[in-house]
């Protein structure tokens, strides 16, 4: 069991990372990634809604859709629910944790389209995880994300000083150093754990 | 036929669940934000030149509701400004003086020593990289490259044949240009003060009659003839008490350097 947990963290944080390997959320990831601040910030918005939307689709999948034989409704019920919940979180921290409602920032509505997120919910439900799985996953999905922002927020910090082609200036040179961060998270894939 | 009928209403019942509980939610988590703050934002210039001291009009007017900030900080707003925001938030104006740029400095193009003929990017800071921190020989001379005036967002400043000037009418004191003088010399002073040296040199005087031809040479003249004893030379540098000046103008006439500014 336990095992299984860890087999699942660490390859949604590494060898299935979201953004290197499986190339979901590619837009906040080259949006919000030229600070790094603001690519944390992003990170841990990510990392709780990932969390909170696979426990929540996993209870309305388990509970709701399949008991119904409504599986093929799973795209459009997890969007109901991952943008009714970022609306409900925001309004939830704007009147109870406003620090971190002031440090989320406007990230956290910015996630509502986030196809990271529905990815996590649809890879629960097609690799047939159970509760404390999807959770796990959801979360570690999210921490790889915000891994992968922010190191990618770090090294855009250090291109913006550095001499590069004028034609590559501004998305081109972003999208290559991108292109060869997943080229080193490749690195771990067929990595078999346990 | 059932599953049409069970996908409907699931949908339709998930989706007037969850429009239910964000309805509720808003009510129970609403947050009451001050109605001041978009009226003190109205009054603000609206420039968000950081004169007040906080980042932008909204910070400011975001400080000023929740009684953090005086109502007067808005430089470019001035004492109307202040007026309609102590009237919004309902407390005195005390309305604090105007404040205008002032650069101590005349040595223009032709009556200060160039140290180099200096023909570099068109920037203060980039003519400072070169020996002696100024391209002139006097190490207190504006520079003359423009900073301030690209500081500058009200167009108040101007460089003026080699050196920067202040065009009262149109400055509000922000401070922009002090912050970016590379060589800390313009600074706020007084609107009502009308009397300033226009010199920063502290070198002695014979020193000063080598590089500059109209800087202060710290003579003392106009110590001894002010009726108000507002000026004291220290440092080789005459400076006004603000406080005792009396802005007769007598100074100005008499420098024998006529390096005093009278602004009439």
């Amino acid at each position: 069991m336990l095992t299984n947990i860890i087999s699942i963290a660490l390859g949604a944080i590494l060898i299935n990372n979201f953004i290197f390997s499986q190339f979901l959320g590619i837009c906040p990831f080259l949006g919000c990634s030229s600070k790094v601040d603001t690519a944390t910030g992003m990170g841990i918005a990510v990392v709780f809604v990932m969390g909170l939307a696979s426990a929540i689709c996993w209870v309305v999948d388990n509970y709701l859709l399949v008991p119904l034989g409504l599986e093929f409704l799973e795209t459009l019920a997890f969007i109901l629910v991952i943008a009714s919940l970022v609306q409900f979180v925001e309004m939830f921290l704007k009147k109870s944790v406003p620090s971190l409602y002031a440090a989320l920032g406007i990230y956290l509505p910015l996630i509502t389209t986030n196809c990271a997120v529905l990815g996590v919910v649809l890879l629960n439900v097609q690799n047939t995880y159970n509760f404390l799985e999807s959770v796990v996953y959801g979360i570690t999905g999210g921490l790889g994300f915000m891994l992968a922002i922010v190191l990618f927020a770090s090294v855009r910090e250090r291109i913006r000083f550095a001499e590069y082609p004028e034609c590559f200036e501004g998305f081109p040179i972003c999208l290559v150093s991108a292109g060869l961060l997943a080229l080193a998270f490749m690195g771990f894939s067929g990595m078999q754990i346990f | 036929m059932k599953t049409i009928l069970f996908s409907i209403l699931v949908l339709s019942v998930m989706g007037a669940l969850f429009g239910a509980v964000l309805a509720f939610a808003s009510k129970i988590f609403h947050v009451e934000t001050d109605p001041r703050e978009a009226a003190v934002r109205e009054c603000l210039a609206g420039a968000n030149c950081g004169g007040c001291g906080y980042p932008g009009c909204d910070g400011y007017a975001k400080a000023v509701a929740a009684g953090e900030a005086p109502c007067n900080k808005c430089v470019a707003g001035g004492p109307e400004a202040a007026a309609k925001i102590a009237e919004i938030m309902g407390v005195a104006n005390d309305t604090a003086e105007k404040m205008l740029a002032f650069v101590p400095c005349s040595g223009s193009a032709g009556i200060a020593e160039a140290r180099f003929n200096y023909s570099g990017p068109v920037d203060c800071r980039a003519a400072m990289l070169f020996g002696g921190k100024s391209s002139k020989l006097c190490t207190f001379a504006c520079i003359g490259l423009g900073n301030c005036a690209r500081a500058c967002q009200f167009d108040a400043m101007h460089v003026e044949n080699g050196v920067a000037k202040v065009d009262r009418s149109k400055c509000v004191g922000c401070g922009a240009c002090v912050e970016a003088c590379p060589k800390n010399i313009v600074r706020l002073i007084p609107e009502s003060q009308k009397i300033m040296p226009a010199c920063g040199n502290r070198d002695k005087g014979a020193q000063v009659m080598k590089i500059c031809k109209v800087g202060c040479i710290g003579c003392m003249k106009c110590q001894r003839e002010c009726p108000a004893d507002a000026i004291t030379v220290v440092n080789n540098l005459a400076q006004v008490d603000l406080d005792k000046c009396v802005q007769c103008g007598h100074c100005a006439d008499i420098c024998p350097r006529h390096i005093i500014d009278y602004f009439g």
